[in-house]
């Protein structure tokens, strides 16, 4: 710690920081554009002007820029100096000179770290008086809208999109006032990330699109801590409602998880929840079709459901208490896992292998600190897209570690991606197909999932000899194995949704490899697809599995199911569900319609992610809890109530008491926050001090306003009225502080720069590693008999998730379901890129996607959204060509390195 | 004390002649509603929203008067025009809690809202308080006639290429080389 003095008063500061984030980590306010605390500081705004001293007699002082210096020990800087202030102002005028007269209808008003930092500066007057620098502005796709007069020139949006987040597709046009932020044509932009444009922008020139055809301004938004229900990383959101719909989806800041940035699909995957489809009322099968129950008759229909010999199936995306209550009611032996039986296999074997103490499950802020990555056959772009974009940080450790040789400090980004040019830390990518990280990897072996579980096993049989011996004579083996042994934080990855759990045996082989050769416990990430499939399986015994279900309905063991938000087509083969679906009557709980809720003889609606306090439990065993943020929509009901006694109970007493009954879940309840901190019962308000028109807003329907709904279940109020999250952030929705409206704000509500949040909750790490492990055998799978093409599971960002995919925004960007196989593959069976071709000639339609880079022999099959049934499929597949037929979305919205131009 | 005695009288009498001369002076108050009072054009009364020179509607629908109201009365939502103009879906004043305070007005970077002095706004059914666009949105310029937001503001609308709006050069050629 070094001691800094600004403006006479002496601050403990980091010295391995610069000024302007040590100011900001005091609490004081200095303006900044360019300056961004997770992407450092390139000193390109000027705006950061401060007065520095060279020692206490110096009066004359030197200006110099915050984010430019380091905040060095025996520091005198002034940020209140008349010179300084005054510079700062001047610098504001001059990026003001050609900003449009657009505030009133830019998206970004009232929420504009340009507008906050005009004011804190104190420019209020335009002077200059000749012509504003015009732009023409670009289709960028359906998420984000350009405004390119806006700009100030931050250079902000190619360093997040380019520097930090790998894109290829936006730059930095033309120079001095000419200077344009754009693609090199129209177009959709390219990368995953690109929703934290409107974030990074310090002004409105990339603003979300989707936001604004359904706009509200930030303080008219009704919002509450959520969690990102996209994919099992469990990223923290805010969503924000208006007039009973949800708007948008932004970024909350979580140290360990998402810090600043999630990924398009979680940003803009919502929207399903204002689906026209959402089932409305309590649904009964009445003479073939579904029909509204009356409410007299509801209670007698649901007992029906209640007794012995009923089962229950879980589901990954619905919440703990959810599949808790749903146990509870049915009792444990006939509580069923609702993944498929591969996926349940490799869930388990995931759970056993995440309570060895050789192993640790890094969050994502521990991955971007991992110096060697090695990733099994995971399409980790795909499936869990945050941790991508935390690897293409991870291989920034080498810059770092030659910027340290070369005393330049970690802020100086433009320095240290200089000076390290092309070196970066070794990423070893197994995997089936060309993935979107290849453009970083050190090692890239694209094979068949058998043959990579072999050259998986024969690195951990590289690194350690105890490992079990396996045969490969692929190249890169030994380079792998050496650069993970001499990291010094290796990392290995795998998951569930390669389908092969294969691949987790020989990762957990390469962790257990290190962990023996070093002594020191090893990263092990293992993936899986939904929000709470490591939630589910911990309440669901290993034995009960899907496929033991549909058994004891097929035998007639059992008449009656309740089915918990979850389709069961996508879960097992269509032929074995529709058997299985004619033997039982079922009582379905979803928010929207499905094949399996069409089966149904009773369906009940269910609430939303951000209709319903929750916890949820991310890949790591992090369990999260997630604040109700609207009313619920039409007749919807948290699925935990309809499943327990619906007039009593709320949903922390059912947290309390799934942590004392559930194994493994004990920590649960430390989630729930300290009511003893709020004083006189003030609850904490959803909406903001400044919300308007609450006279207003209902009075077209009366004229006397309806009492504010009253939340009984939650800490949280749908009011203005309570204690606002300025002084408590460990239920922070909306960042907001005092002149600091924009999303910078957090800076106000973090320990410090970076840091965890004031009183912040990071969740709770629930599964405990006490067991000891050894070497797993890597199972074999059977060899290419019939002569066909091997298997691989595809995924897509935009489509492979159930909920988002039937989000309006995310369906532009989706594709439909597609064969990739490699150009020699494609001539011999007489294929062009786009054809039709049916996968074993079963009524399966796939569009042939001829891929350079793909392995002959192997085809990456993507089932579109559930358009191909995945679990029909065998380890290999004869391909036919068959003529035009009718598809949704085709495949131009595919992005992919290596698509094979030849007659395309 | 017969100074107070007498100096107590005295303004009583002075008191009774000042009001007996009031009969022979002009009346303030008139006969409302037979005689009509003369408003001042910027008293704040029934709030109304005006049209562009151009006859568009001058709202953009930016929240700005609605954020300013201390009631709250008022409640809108924004849309989009095919041409590119913001406009209100729907924009409702709720005129049994409005104060007439003009907050509204000064917050309007459009000058749409106005109040005028039309104070006349009695009703018997209170629902009839609730005022929509369709009710608030006059045939004029309001107060002020010449201002229209879209010549200023630097935002593409039909018929207003980008670099057309006051002050505002041409666009960039960003593929072009010269300074």
């Amino acid at each position: 710690m070094a001691k800094i003095v600004i403006d006479g008063i002496e601050y403990e500061a980091n010295p391995n920081n610069n000024l302007l984030q040590e100011c900001l980590s005091q609490g004081l306010d200095l303006p900044y554009f360019c300056w961004h605390p997770c992407m450092g500081s390139v000193g390109a705004c000027r705006q950061c002007a401060v007065k520095q001293y060279r020692d206490a007699d110096d009066k004359d002082g030197l200006l110099v820029m915050a984010c430019m210096t380091p905040a060095s020990e025996g520091s005198i800087i002034s940020v209140q100096d008349p010179q300084a202030k005054d510079m700062r102002e001047r610098v504001i005028e001059s990026l003001m000179i050609s900003h449009p007269h657009d505030c009133p209808v830019c998206e970004e008003g009232g929420e504009c770290h340009l507008q906050d930092m005009t004011l804190m500066s104190g420019h209020n007057y335009r002077r200059y008086d000749k012509k504003k620098v015009t732009h023409r502005n670009q289709y960028l796709g359906p998420f984000i809208n350009h405004e390119m007069n806006r700009c100030i020139t931050c250079y902000r949006c190619v360093r997040f999109y380019d520097d930090y987040a790998g894109g290829t597709d936006l730059s930095a046009q033309a120079s001095h006032h000419h200077t344009y932020f754009g693609r090199h044509e129209e177009g959709v932009l390219e990368s995953e990330f690109s929703g934290n444009l409107v974030e990074v922008c310090p002004t409105g020139v990339f603003t979300d699109k989707a936001f604004s055809s359904n706009y509200a301004r930030k303080w008219d938004l009704q919002t509450a801590p959520s969690v990102c229900t996209g994919c099992a990383i469990g990223c923290n959101t805010t969503p924000g409602e208006r007039y009973g719909s949800l708007r948008r989806i932004v970024n909350r800041y979580n140290s360990e998880i998402n810090g600043y940035f999630i990924c398009d699909r979680g940003r803009f995957g919502f929207d399903y929840v204002n689906n026209e489809e959402r089932i409305e009322a309590p649904l009964a099968k009445k003479e073939g079709e579904l029909a509204v129950v009356p409410t007299d008759e509801l209670q007698s229909a649901i007992e029906t459901f209640q007794g012995s010999g009923v089962i229950g199936i879980a589901s990954p995306r619905a919440s703990n208490e959810s599949n808790f209550a749903l146990r509870c009611l049915v009792g444990d032996e006939n509580f069923y896992s609702g993944v498929s039986d591969a996926e349940h296999e490799a869930t388990q074997l995931i759970l056993s292998l995440a309570k060895d103490s050789a192993f640790h499950a890094p969050s994502v802020r521990e991955i971007e600190l991992a110096d060697a990555v090695i990733v099994v056959g995971e399409d980790v772009t795909n499936v869990a897209p945050r941790v991508a974009l935390a690897l293409r940080q991870s291989v920034r450790n080498k810059a770092k570690e030659l910027a340290e040789d070369c005393n330049i400090p970690q802020w100086q980004d433009a320095a240290v991606r200089e000076l390290a040019q092309h070196d970066r830390s070794p990423l070893a990518i197994l995997s089936s197909y060309a993935t979107r990280l290849d453009d970083i990897a050190s090692d890239i072996v694209i094979d068949s999932p058998t043959e990579i579980a072999n050259i998986a096993a024969a690195v951990a049989n590289r690194i350690s000899g105890n490992a079990p011996a396996a045969s490969s004579d692929d190249s890169s083996v030994a380079q792998i194995a050496a650069q993970l042994s001499e990291a010094k934080r290796p990392l290995v990855i795998a998951g569930s949704t390669s389908g092969s759990v294969n691949h987790i045996q020989a990762a957990a082989n390469i962790a257990r490899a290190l962990n023996e050769k070093r002594g020191a416990v090893i990263d092990l990430c293992l993936l899986v697809p939904e929000v709470n499939t490591i939630g589910m399986s911990l309440l669901v015994s290993e034995r009960n599995s899907l496929g033991t279900a549909l058994e004891k309905i097929s035998n007639g063991q059992t008449k009656k199911a309740i089915v918990l938000e979850n389709d069961l087509y996508r879960r097992a083969a269509k032929q074995k569900i529709d058997e299985a679906f004619q033997k039982v009557e079922m009582l379905v709980i979803d928010q929207l319609p499905s094949a399996t809720t069409a089966k149904a003889s009773l369906v009940l609606p269910s609430t939303s992610f951000s209709e319903q306090e929750s916890t949820y439990v991310n890949y790591e065993g992090r369990a999260q809890l997630s604040f109700q943020v609207h009313r619920n929509h039409a007749a919807a009901l948290p699925a935990w109530r309809w499943l327990s006694d619906q007039q009593s109970g709320d949903i922390e007493s059912l947290i309390n008491r799934c942590a004392e009954e559930a194994k493994n879940f004990d920590k649960l309840d430390d989630l729930l926050p300290d009511l003893n901190q709020f004083v006189a019962g003030m609850k904490i308000p959803r909406q903001s001090h400044r919300y308007s028109g609450r006279t207003a807003m209902k009075a077209n329907l009366n004229v006397h306003e309806p009492k504010q709904p009253v939340d009984d279940q939650s800490i949280m109020s749908f009011s203005m009225e309570g204690i606002p999250a300025t002084k408590d952030s460990s239920v922070l929705g909306a960042a907001w502080s005092p002149a600091w409206n924009s999303n910078q704000s957090i800076s106000k509500f973090q320990e410090e720069i970076n840091g965890d949040l004031k009183q912040g909750h990071v969740g709770e790490l629930l599964i405990e590693r006490n067991e000891i492990g050894s070497y797993l055998s890597v199972d074999q799978q059977p060899n290419n008999s019939n002569g066909g093409l091997q298997v691989a599971v595809a995924y897509q960002i935009f489509g492979s998730d159930e909920l988002s995919a039937k989000s309006k925004t995310i369906q532009h960007r989706m594709t439909d379901a597609y064969v990739a196989l490699s150009p020699k593959d494609a001539e011999s069976l007489d294929l062009n890129q786009g054809d039709n071709v049916s996968l074993d000639g079963d009524g399966n339609i796939a569009i042939a996607c001829i891929r350079s880079k793909m392995k002959q022999g192997t085809v990456a099959v993507y089932c579109g959204d559930n358009d191909i049934d995945r679990h029909a499929l065998g380890a290999t597949i004869v391909l036919s060509k068959v003529a035009e037929a009718k598809m949704k979305h085709g495949i131009q919205g595919l992005i992919v390195s290596d698509l094979y131009e030849d007659g395309y | 004390m017969i100074k107070l005695i007498v100096d107590t009288l005295l303004s009583q009498v002075r008191t009774l002649w000042l009001v007996f001369m009031k009969l022979f002076q002009k009346k303030d108050t008139v006969e409302y509603p037979d005689q009509q009072p003369y408003m001042f054009p910027r008293w704040r009364g029934r709030i109304i929203l005006s049209r562009d020179p151009d006859g568009e509607e001058r709202c953009v629908a930016c929240n700005l008067c609605a954020v300013a109201c201390p009631v709250d009365c008022i409640a809108l939502q924004k849309g989009e025009m095919e041409d590119g103009r913001w406009y209100p879906e729907f924009f409702r004043i709720n005129f049994s809690r409005c104060i007439m305070c003009g907050f509204c007005e000064e917050a309007c970077p459009t000058n749409a809202i106005q109040l005028t002095p039309d104070f006349e706004m009695a009703e018997y059914v209170r629902q009839d308080m609730v005022w929509e666009k369709e009710d608030l949105l006059i045939n004029g310029t309001g107060k002020y006639h010449d201002y229209n937001f879209y010549r200023v503001a630097g935002k593409k609308i039909e018929g207003k290429d980008k670099g057309e709006a006051l002050n505002e050069a041409a666009p960039v050629d960003v593929r072009s080389l010269l300074p």
